[in-house]
């Protein structure tokens, strides 16, 4: 109970510190709809069944991932500010509640990117889902939080690195590819309505990937915050 | 007798205490084999030039960073096993600054342990530094000696045993920085859950604001103990 409050005071202070400086979500707003719009001028919308629909899953989730790791390299630079984060690795409070509730954080700022995103894309590409569409609320939450979970736990990993701009994506984007052949796999089946893509396969290793490391990324907090 | 040994043993167990402790930023030794103990209750003002290794050694009584040769113990436990008992005041606030300072302490109050018996609220910490609670302005307005302020309120509500200070009356006039010490000596006297003592430990370049409150002055010079002065108690 204790440890939930302390992870609900990290997420609190998350979100309040970005509703006045809102410098996370307009950054990953612009640049994902920058890259809808570039991509949906790329392609012609109309000519269909073409190629258009069996990238747009891929096309979505390319603007998510980029969007999310221009912001998620930013995640922790309100704690470096000042060294807040010394007072951190001294508090009494587990350092996984702190990773837990900056996940959080993250994981609604990107929803609520998508959640503008998403029907700008569909008018762009001209999209209506041949598949099972309520299957997209399992794939976008869970493809959202494999994002945003290992890009929090990486983008810690690299604070104490010189370039860990650069960092960030070297190290995420190889772990993240088996997430993220599972949510445009997923996507793109619901979006074609391609029986051969089965989503709930693809959903279940998704769920599985996030199971795994939201474990691994939790237990390993604690020495990621207390290295030196 | 047997009570007479328990009492000095009490006064005499130190808060901290670095035993050969040094410490290698690379070729550069910060620390070089520092033995030192800290005896509980007292309050030691650290002296010393500019890369003398003061805040280095606030560090790692700290836990914030580990000695690279020698070991270091806190209220009679490794740094890392003493965290929420000992409280350090850096340099920077340490607190956000698109927070207000209300906003702060409450966040930092919501992450002590269970078994935290902080000695005031964080509107109490507010006003023993002097601030208004119900300053609306975020910490990024104030000015350098309100943040410093809001700092020590923090690290006060945690109702530290062990005080690290690092350069508390930077950036503070004269008569707040006065007021300070007058709050430090007052820190001392607080009740401590089972019974122990407070002890703090100051780094300083400006001495004379601390001499009322040194039990014992520390000269530190090239990463080393230079000298040690105890205060002789008064007639």
């Amino acid at each position: 109970m204790i440890y939930l409050r302390q992870v609900l005071a990290h997420l609190r202070k998350d979100l309040r510190l970005e509703w006045r400086s809102r410098d996370s979500i307009n950054g990953m707003l612009f640049f994902s709809l920058l890259v809808v719009v570039v991509y949906s001028l790329a392609f012609d919308p109309t000519g269909y069944p073409t190629t258009t629909r069996q990238i747009s899953g891929g096309v979505l989730w390319v603007s998510i991932l980029f969007a999310s790791v221009s912001a998620l390299n930013q995640a922790w630079t309100r704690e470096q500010r000042n060294q807040v984060l010394d007072a951190h690795r001294m508090a009494a409070a587990p350092a996984s509640a702190l990773f837990l509730g900056k996940a959080l954080a993250n994981f609604l700022f990107v929803t609520a990117v998508e959640l503008v995103l998403a029907p700008i894309f569909v008018v762009f590409f001209n999209l209506h889902p041949l598949g099972q569409t309520s299957l997209l609320l399992l794939i976008l939450p869970l493809g959202t939080w494999a994002l945003v979970l290992n890009g929090t736990f990486f983008a810690a990993l690299g604070l104490r690195a010189r370039n860990r701009e650069l960092l960030l994506p070297l190290i995420l984007f190889p772990i993240a590819i088996p997430s993220l052949l599972a949510m445009i796999q997923a996507t793109t089946a619901v979006l074609t309505g391609d029986d051969m893509l089965n989503p709930l396969l693809w959903i279940q290793m998704l769920a599985g990937y996030d199971i795994i490391f939201t474990i691994i990324c939790l237990l390993l907090f604690d020495t990621v915050l207390h290295a030196e | 007798m047997t009570q007479t040994t328990a009492v000095q043993s009490a006064v005499l167990t130190p808060a901290a205490e670095l035993v050969s402790a040094s410490r290698l930023f690379g070729s550069f030794a910060a620390l070089r084999n520092v033995t030192a103990s800290f005896p509980a209750g007292s309050c030691t003002v650290i002296l010393g030039e500019n890369g003398a290794g003061k805040s280095t050694l606030l560090r790692m009584l700290a836990g914030l960073i580990t000695p690279t040769r020698g070991t270091v113990q806190v209220l009679g436990q490794t740094p890392q096993q003493s965290r929420g008992r000992v409280a350090y005041m850096s340099h920077a606030p340490m607190v956000y600054e698109e927070l207000t300072a209300m906003e702060n302490l409450l966040y930092f109050q919501s992450l002590q342990g269970p078994g935290c018996a902080c000695h005031g609220s964080p509107e109490m910490a507010l006003r023993a530094v002097g601030l208004d609670p119900h300053l609306t302005r975020t910490v990024g307005q104030y000015s350098q000696g309100m943040r410093q302020r809001v700092s020590l309120a923090r690290v006060l509500q945690t109702d530290p045993e062990l005080l690290l200070l690092d350069e508390p009356f930077s950036n503070l006039d004269v008569s707040s920085a006065a007021q300070m010490v007058e709050l430090l000596a007052d820190f001392r006297t607080w009740p401590v859950a089972g019974g122990g003592q407070r002890t703090i430990l100051l780094t300083t370049h400006q001495h004379h604001l601390a001499e009322s409150l040194a039990d014992r002055t520390l000269t530190m010079q090239h990463g080393s103990i230079a000298s040690v002065t105890t205060r002789e108690p008064a007639a």
